[in-house]
């Protein structure tokens, strides 16, 4: 449940590389956590944003959680099939409920997350 | 179906009766009929007739003993709900309620006439003080999170006066905290920052100590907090905040667990909330109405909202004369109703009653986290205040979730305690008996959890697919959110269907 080819973050956020890009969503774990997700605030195009800066909120039937930013950089597209299905997020957490791209300001932050082995590790502590 | 059987659906009283149905009869007119259009102006006249139930006496009788026989209150059973405080409601406070000197008051009744409302609202608040341990209080806030927003209101005001208003933007919030603490000092135009816990459930004070500083406005906590424990280092969390500039604001939510033991002003607090609907025994939850009465110290009486009651001799008056004053923050004077509740409460209660009370409300709650202790596992191992928070992590690898758990409750006629909150908890489950249970209902609580971790361990179904006696089995909580039904849309056999479609249609057919 934690493809190979993705870095994640502590805040249980996902990052699959797209050349100077990065897409973002929330890893299986979390969607399974927060259970059924009914809303889904997502960030404004444009928007520049520091590592760790919370830039949208997923809403479950339990609670609201802020997304963090993996890297810094900035929001060039955003996924807004999940404003009318936010249930994406819970279906294909990897797939079709990604939540924003951005443009990386600096690549070598990917170094600082975590790869699929590592985060399994994190999970089972 | 058309009776008014306890499981399943009932038509809305909407879809009942028929056209011309009427449950009165008003008497032949005595004075010569006037046409209406000679009284009331045609752009004010409405063209289609007003969409009324149309049903006899017995009718509307039947229909609303059928939905009040649905009820579920403290009335009725246990109500463990954590960090709400749902206790028992003296019936003495609802005949003091009703006295017609206070039930049927105008609030524009001129000072002289109303006398005794404003020696109420005045002893009141020298009660709440003297709990607080702090100089004077307003009691107009219509609810907690009201109280909570009015709180801030205050620093703010505080730290404008002082010219640090620009500066001081920011408010302290453990994660362990309310929803809506963050969301009132949001609301309030502060950003927030969160403070993280230690392993004893407290606020971790190394963390604070990186936190406090220039930009602080203050801190808002919950004593004990939300997962029931005492905050161990409270005088040190205070002194921190102080030093820093900030104030103390205290989350009132808990009081329950500390009447006449210990008093928040002793504490550090400079702002204490209460509410009179969780410690005062008023009523709470169904709308209620709430009250969040706001106690302050004495620097920051002057920036109380208007108007404060006070006492010249005999005389009680309102006094609207405070230029420092918030403002208003409520129309009139508060929830009066509710005041009149508390202060029954506490008068009947006594000083002594409310330690007792609160002595009682920490026995039961550490009785039953004892009893429920080898079901579940203990969030924070350490003697717990009012309430504890327990976690279901265990049952997950069975494929049952707290969620569960608390829904299958419903079926042995229990409601739920507090769920997935607070957030620190895995499957949290957090629970309050209060002072007013008995030994017997704890033990009969305790003895249905340890059936129901019987059924996760022999039937985990049963378990995953309650509730199965209740009036509607469970809901799904997700689709109500996402596609939000909220029209009421009469079938078409409906005897007023036509009137009552004007609202819109179903979003989902």
């Amino acid at each position: 449940m934690y493809p190979e080819d993705l870095r994640y973050s502590q805040q249980h956020e996902w990052v699959r590389r797209e050349g100077n890009r990065v897409r973002v969503g929330i890893t299986d774990y979390a969607q399974q956590e927060l259970g059924d997700v009914v809303f889904v605030d997502l960030p404004q195009e444009g928007t520049t944003l520091q590592s760790g800066e919370a830039f949208a909120a997923v809403e479950s039937v339990k609670a609201v959680s802020d997304i963090y930013a993996p890297v810094s950089g900035r929001v060039v597209e955003v996924n807004q099939d999940l404003a009318d299905r936010p249930e994406l997020v819970n279906q294909d957490p990897y797939g079709a409920g990604w939540i924003a791209v951005l443009e990386m300001e600096n690549p070598a932050e990917l170094d600082e997350l975590l790869d699929a082995e590592q985060y399994r590790e994190l999970l089972e502590r | 179906m058309t009776g008014y059987q306890l499981k399943g659906s009932f038509p809305l009283i909407f879809e009942r009766g028929a056209p011309g149905r009427r449950g009165y009869r008003l008497p032949p007119l005595d004075v010569p009929e006037q046409p209406i259009e000679a009284l009331i102006p045609d752009r004010h006249q409405r063209t289609n007739p007003p969409a009324l139930p149309e049903v006899s006496e017995p009718e509307a009788v039947r229909h609303f003993v059928g939905l009040s026989r649905r009820n579920y209150g403290v009335d009725v059973g246990f109500y463990p709900l954590g960090s709400c405080t749902m206790k028992y409601n003296p019936k003495i406070n609802e005949e003091v309620a009703a006295l017609p000197g206070f039930a049927r008051l105008h609030p524009y009744q001129p000072e002289e006439t109303v006398q005794g409302a404003l020696e109420l609202m005045y002893n009141l608040e020298r009660y709440l003080c003297e709990i607080a341990g702090l100089s004077r209080a307003t009691l107009q806030p219509a609810a907690g999170a009201h109280g909570e927003l009015l709180g801030l209101m205050i620093m703010r005001a505080y730290h404008e006066s002082r010219g640090e208003g620009h500066t001081r933007r920011e408010v302290l919030v453990p994660d362990s905290a309310h929803g809506t603490n963050p969301a009132s000092a949001a609301m309030c135009g502060y950003r927030v920052v969160e403070v993280q816990s230690n392993a004893r459930g407290g606020v971790d004070v190394a963390a604070l100590r990186a936190l406090v500083g220039p930009k602080t406005a203050g801190l808002m906590l919950t004593n004990p907090n939300t997962l029931g424990l005492f905050e161990e280092d409270i005088l040190e969390i205070a002194r921190l905040v102080h030093d820093a500039g900030g104030l103390l604001y205290y989350d009132g939510a808990n009081a329950n667990a500390i009447l006449g033991i210990c008093r928040p002003g002793d504490m550090g607090f400079d702002i204490v909330h209460f509410n009179l609907h969780k410690t005062f025994s008023t009523p709470h939850g169904g709308g209620g109405p709430g009250s969040g009465p706001i106690a302050v110290r004495e620097e920051l009486v002057p920036f109380l909202p208007v108007p404060t009651v006070e006492r010249d001799g005999d005389r009680y008056y309102l006094d609207f004369d405070r230029p420092q004053s918030v403002g208003r923050i409520k129309g009139f004077y508060g929830n009066f109703g509710m005041m009149v509740r508390a202060y029954a409460y506490i008068r009947t209660m006594g000083a002594a009653g409310l330690k007792a009370a609160s002595e009682q409300a920490v026995i039961n709650a550490n009785y039953l986290m004892k009893r429920l202790a080898p079901l579940f596992d203990v969030a924070v191992d350490r003697y717990c205040k009012h309430e504890f928070v327990l976690s279901g992590r265990r049952y997950k690898r069975l494929g049952v979730r707290t969620l569960d758990i608390a829904k299958r409750l419903l079926d042995y006629g229990i409601h739920a305690p507090t769920v997935y909150f607070p957030l620190i908890v895995e499957e949290a489950l957090m629970i309050e008996p209060t002072e007013t249970e008995t030994k017997e209902t704890l033990d009969e609580f305790a003895r249905v959890m340890e059936q129901i971790v019987r059924e996760i361990e022999e039937d985990p179904d049963l378990v995953r697919n309650a509730p199965h006696e209740t009036p509607v089995r469970r809901l799904d909580e997700a689709r109500a959110a996402r596609q939000p039904d909220l029209c009421f849309c009469a079938p078409a056999s409906s005897t007023v269907g036509e009137v009552n479609a004007g609202g819109g249609g179903r979003t989902d057919g």
